[in-house]
């Protein structure tokens, strides 16, 4: 009898060892499968398929286009921005695609400093993300501006068109360094990763055109001890700088609200709770973008189902928290005794804007919480649908803190609404546009898993 | 002068390069390189489809020098943002706001920070092609004709010619004798 549960014992720890250990490639290909199958993707006869959807990402890039263009021949008066909520969609939007952005450095840099070794499937993909992301988010600040034409009026280079400089107490010019700073080293960091894999394409070049073009990109890349040494080094120091940007640059978003005076915005919390935000509502993202990917590539066996749980995983701690952080507001305006601070809490959870505070809730804490279960975290399209609700949740998260803080401040006479116009919408239209539009040229044109790195992986998983 | 420069770049040097084999293994290229070392040669270098744990030190090759040259330039950084910052809030254009002092570090810390962060991740990218010696559009191991599978899954050994016991023929018979494959004399 005690024979026989020691067995059990034994195997269910077996059994979870194997678990714990699943192998990160599937199907135990060789190194040159690995190389086909992710380089035939962008070497294969362009599908049909992928016209018809550049078509359609293309005309709804167009109509971000044409609000922006009538945007600046009419004056930011086309938003729905008014006073008291003289931020409303624009801000909301820049917040919600830099939060995006974020989750690919996380994987990029922090799961690179953590060893993670899920993450040289996912980190490509997640990276280009995160570029096209903040490509978006850049739109509406240098838009917000008014005279687009002058918003290089916000870097600080000597040109004697005004003798004016920066104010380097606002935090919005922080803001202009952090965002910039952050696509810079985002985009320098991608394409270090890409060196390798764009001298893979090269060799496997067959046209003169594809060679030259792959071969001028991958700057004469040969695979030495040499190069490969200078490059980890160069990888490490990208991914170690990388680490503490992510965690300023929404840091300093969120200093946009919190070094304000105004209730709801002036909190201590803002920071930690902006960049958890941003973490879920990226992984969230890239879970949306993968499962379609992987599936539509056909590379199930490299992007598993083990990176995708861990991704749903990442998913239920970070909302975790900010549901934490959420209830943390809420306390210290109750204990801080202070009436207008808890005005504006009472005011956003039954107040006018009641129904985005409680789809907030709902989208960005409950909807998670699916993935405790193994059986959720590992369906295709739970996950999928869930990926979708939490990005709604973060959306109107955003546009919570703005608008239900703005709208009703320290004087009634100045309370107002906010509803936003057609160009608001069709603008926020138009970013999917941009963004999808993006994805689909880097689908086509460079390796959407970074072979190199999967290699390694492998080779380390064999010892 | 442009035309001389491309010309320069694309124009082979003459000479032997060196010898190169495929050892079509992570174990494979290890072994290799340790008993290319027992045998003498000093002037070695592996090409590999990825990085190799210990491959430097199996080589014998000094570890990066790129982290300093990153720290050098992000400390630049630090200091064109202080010189900055002081520069514009009390020479160039001071303004008194909320009555706070013209230069303080509490408010320039975002900006300080950010570009430290900048000139380093400048210095990683530029620093690491300069010590690669990228971007060279054309080097003598692209003759080589298995360089194309480096990429995809060759593991090749060259021993180059300016070993001082490099002789072309002794060093293919060695490279065969231990299990290499595409043994070849690479030219310049």
């Amino acid at each position: 009898m005690a024979q026989q549960l020691t067995q059990e014992i034994e195997e269910k720890d077996r059994l979870a060892l194997a678990e714990m250990n699943q192998p990160l490639i599937l199907g135990n290909p060789s190194y040159h499968d690995v190389t086909r199958v992710v380089s035939e993707i962008v070497e294969v006869r362009t599908p049909k398929i992928w016209y018809m959807a550049l078509a359609l990402t293309g005309g709804i890039t167009a109509i971000l286009g044409s609000m922006l263009a009538y945007l600046v021949w009419n004056g930011i008066g086309v938003w729905g921005n008014n006073s008291p909520v003289g931020w409303g969609w624009d801000i909301t939007n820049f917040v919600f695609w830099i939060g995006i952005g974020h989750a690919g450095t996380l994987i990029s840099a922090i799961l690179f400093l953590f060893r993670q070794k899920w993450r040289t499937s996912i980190n490509r993909f997640a990276e280009a993300m995160t570029l096209f992301a903040v490509a978006c988010a850049g739109i509406y600040p240098a838009f917000h501006v008014g005279r687009p034409w002058r918003a290089y009026w916000l870097f600080p280079i000597p040109i004697a068109d005004h003798g004016m400089w920066q104010n380097f107490r606002s935090p919005l010019e922080w803001d202009v360094f952090a965002v910039s700073t952050y696509a810079t080293v985002s985009l320098l960091f991608w394409f270090v990763g890409l060196i390798p894999d764009l001298a893979i394409l090269r060799d496997r070049a067959t046209t003169k055109i594809r060679r030259t073009i792959y071969g001028v990109l991958s700057l004469g890349w040969r695979s030495s001890s040499t190069h490969w040494k200078n490059y980890e080094k160069a990888y490490t120091i990208l991914a170690g700088i990388s680490t503490p940007l992510v965690l300023s640059v929404h840091t300093i978003v969120s200093f946009d609200f919190a070094v304000a005076i105004l209730p709801g915005w002036h909190t201590t919390i803002f920071p930690p709770y902006f960049v958890a935000g941003a973490i879920f509502s990226g992984f969230a993202m890239v879970v949306t973008l993968m499962v379609i990917a992987r599936w539509v590539f056909k590379v199930e066996h490299i992007v598993t189902m083990k990176h995708l749980e861990n991704m749903c995983k990442v998913m239920v701690a970070t909302g975790t928290i900010v549901g934490y952080a959420y209830a943390t507001e809420m306390f210290i305006a109750w204990y801080s005794g202070n009436p207008y601070e808890q005005f504006t809490f009472i005011n956003r959870a039954t107040g006018p804007y009641y129904w985005a505070y409680w789809i907030m809730i709902s989208c960005n804490v409950l909807s998670p919480q699916l993935f405790w279960f193994k059986r959720m975290r590992t369906s295709i399209p739970v996950m999928f649908v869930v990926s979708i609700i939490v990005n709604i949740g973060m959306w109107f998260e955003r546009f919570v803190i703005i608008a239900t803080s703005l709208h009703r401040d320290f004087l009634p006479s100045s309370w107002g609404y906010f509803h936003p116009t057609i160009v608001d919408i069709l603008t926020f239209f138009g970013t999917f546009g941009l963004f999808l539009t993006l994805f689909l040229l880097f689908l086509r044109f460079l390796p959407m898993i970074a072979v190199q790195e999967v290699k390694g992986t492998m080779a380390a998983e064999k010892h | 002068m442009i035309k001389a420069l491309i010309e320069k770049l694309l124009t082979p040097k003459k000479g032997t390069f060196g010898v190169a084999a495929n050892f079509e293994s992570v174990e494979g290229i290890l072994s290799a390189v340790m008993r290319a070392r027992a045998e003498g040669y000093t002037k070695l270098e592996t090409y590999t489809p990825f990085p190799i744990h210990g491959m430097d030190e199996a080589l014998g090759n000094p570890p990066s020098v790129l982290g300093y040259i990153v720290i050098c330039i992000g400390l630049c950084g630090t200091a064109t943002a202080i010189a900055l910052t002081y520069w514009v809030g009390t020479i160039a254009y001071p303004l008194v706001i909320g009555g706070k002092p013209l230069w303080a570090i509490e408010y320039t810390l975002p900006i300080i920070f950010e570009l430290t962060i900048l000139f380093s991740a400048f210095a990683s990218v530029l620093g690491m092609l300069h010590l690669n010696r990228l971007p060279q559009f054309y080097h003598a191991l692209f003759n080589y004709s298995g360089f194309s599978k480096i990429s995809d899954d060759a593991f090749v050994l060259v021993i180059e010619s300016q070993d001082p016991k490099f002789n072309a023929e002794r060093a293919k018979q060695f490279l065969n004798s231990i299990g290499g494959h595409v043994v070849e004399v690479v030219e310049e």
